[in-house]
């Protein structure tokens, strides 16, 4: 149960010490470490990363993979095989016109060209892509980039 | 012009609210942390907000009928019969309101004769004595103290009875206590009011932020009760929309149609953006509702514990969103040590005198502020504390 608590309180401040997880729920520290090093073993945490506006720093695609499944794999095969290049930063198996939608990031337009026309569109089994460059980020993992200036509420109200 | 004999002597020597007081001496300081605020901290749920766009960009920008939109009202007997396990006819039991606090004015008008008593339970929203006193009655509180966690005392309550008195108001979850009242001390007070023939004007703005597990009963829903019973409840806590300014009163025709012949001359009707908003609110609301409220109690859960492990006896509250520890301890009042609390620690809580007298030795400490703040509150708050010790 606290396991459950703990994830939402990760989920929206990764940088919560155990110490202040703890105080937050009323348990102990160490039933916090517990809980967490369970999570990190389950791999249900995965790992803790700053979200970060990068609008401005390099490019972001997000292309559209249609593929031939294996006999036996499926689409896991070619998956993890994509998933495995550096320039792909997050890769998902998805239901209806396609099949995987890859986020790729990169320092400049020609190398997102490069990395589809050479790595991508010729691996076996790749049957199309479709590429969509990412113009403007309004929010990212429940966070709004241009969040909206706090309203002051008066200091004391009855 | 000779001010001193034109204004009404009646609102001259109205009191000022205690909490307008301490107002004053907050304003203007800087880098307060304040645990002195009434109201969530959270924005309105986006869909609620949304709502009220939507229904400004249709041009839905006129008066409604004095009754409100009746699909609000509709909305409103659909949630109060499922959460109060009370059913009222929108057409005639049920009156929207700008707030619980219209509302309560509007009661108090229709139901007192000059010199009328109305009981209610102190500590108390600082509004209840002021408007009874506005509508020519005499308001009569009576005290409830930490031996009950605040909740009504019937015994109390029948000691304060006088062959004038004539309405029970009663405001549970409780502001500023955050007490609520049992089950068995809400049916004995139902049988009281019965015996003795009162109307009940039950206030549960904050019945949907319970923490302690208790299914919220309204006394209205006592066998015998609902005939003799104003339920006010509203939008701004429970849905985050105090400034939509919007509330309601359920209970008997005959007192609501009088309700809304004042209403129809005063405030004519809530703003209807305000009325479209509060359908969304009430249609589909609930779940962002319930996820405040559990932000809510993990906040209680801390900051009650905190203030103990500092030295400030603190009940864990049953509801709202207010913390009342006590400062006995350290041997000041409750207005010296907020005033000093404010000075030195640059936290801002209310002193429990601003909410009558029996107040006096505590502090109202809301928790509506985010979890960082309070944290460092309660830091700021220890080590003051530790100061008056040494």
């Amino acid at each position: 149960m606290i396991q459950e608590s703990l994830l939402k309180l990760l989920e929206s401040d990764a940088r919560l010490s155990d110490q202040q997880i703890a105080d937050r729920l009323g348990v102990s520290v160490s039933d916090v470490a517990a809980a967490r090093a369970a999570l990190e073993q389950e791999g249900r945490i995965v790992g803790y990363q700053v979200i970060v506006n990068d609008d401005e720093d390099g490019v972001s695609a997000f292309i559209e993979v249609r593929c031939t499944p294996e006999r036996g794999g499926g689409f896991n095969h070619l998956a993890k095989r994509i998933a495995r290049f550096d320039e792909v930063k997050t890769c998902y198996l998805i239901s209806g016109g396609f099949d995987l939608l890859v986020l790729v990031e990169a320092a400049n337009l020609m190398d997102v060209a490069r990395f589809v026309s050479e790595k991508l569109s010729s691996l076996e089994g790749v049957l199309s892509t479709a590429t969509h460059f990412r113009l403007k980020t309004y929010k990212l993992n429940g966070l709004l980039f241009e969040e909206e200036t706090p309203h002051e509420r008066l200091i004391v109200a009855p | 012009m000779d001010w001193n004999h034109t204004l009404s002597r009646q609102i001259v020597d109205l009191p000022r609210s205690g909490i307008r007081e301490f107002f004053d001496l907050v304003t203007g300081s800087k880098d307060i942390i304040s645990l002195g605020v009434g109201e969530p901290d959270f924005v309105t749920p986006w869909n609620i907000r949304e709502a009220a766009i939507f229904s400004l960009e249709k041009g839905h920008t006129t008066y409604t009928s004095n009754l409100g939109l009746e699909s609000l009202r509709c909305a409103i007997a659909d949630y109060v019969e499922d959460f109060f396990s009370v059913s009222y006819d929108p057409a005639c039991e049920i009156l929207p309101t700008v707030g619980v606090s219209e509302a309560i004015d509007l009661a108090l008008r229709c139901l007192l004769n000059p010199g009328d008593e109305v009981l209610y339970h102190e500590p108390a929203y600082v509004s209840y004595a002021p408007t009874v006193l506005m509508a020519y009655g005499k308001a009569v509180p009576v005290e409830t103290n930490i031996d009950d966690l605040f909740a009504l005392n019937p015994a109390k309550l029948e000691a304060a009875i006088t062959p004038r008195t004539k309405v029970l108001m009663l405001n549970f979850p409780t502001n500023p206590t955050g007490s609520v009242a049992p089950l068995e001390t809400l049916k004995t007070i139902a049988d009281i009011c019965i015996r003795h023939d009162f109307v009940v004007l039950t206030d549960e703005i904050y019945s949907e932020l319970r923490y302690d597990g208790e299914k919220h009963v309204s006394i209205a829903s006592l066998p015998g009760m609902k005939e003799r019973t104003l339920l006010l409840h509203g939008f701004s806590k429970a849905f985050a929309m105090t400034g939509f300014r919007l509330g309601y009163a359920c209970g008997p025709a005959e007192l609501i149609e009088m309700m809304c012949k004042v209403h129809s001359y005063t405030m004519i009707c809530p703003s209807i953006t305000s009325q479209e908003a509060g359908i969304e609110a009430l249609r589909n609301g609930r779940e962002a509702m319930l996820e405040m409220r559990d932000s809510y109690r993990m906040r209680r859960d801390y900051i009650v514990k905190r203030f103990n492990d500092m030295g400030m006896d603190c009940h864990l509250p049953g509801g709202a969103f207010y913390t009342f520890p006590s400062v006995k301890r350290f041997n000041l009042s409750s207005k010296e040590f907020a005033v000093r609390l404010l000075r030195d620690a640059r936290v801002a809580a209310v002193p429990g005198t601003a909410f009558g007298s029996c107040g006096e030795g505590y502090l109202r400490c809301c928790y509506a502020t985010g979890f960082n703040l309070l944290e460092k509150a309660c830091d700021k708050m220890a080590r003051f504390c530790e100061s008056l010790k040494s």
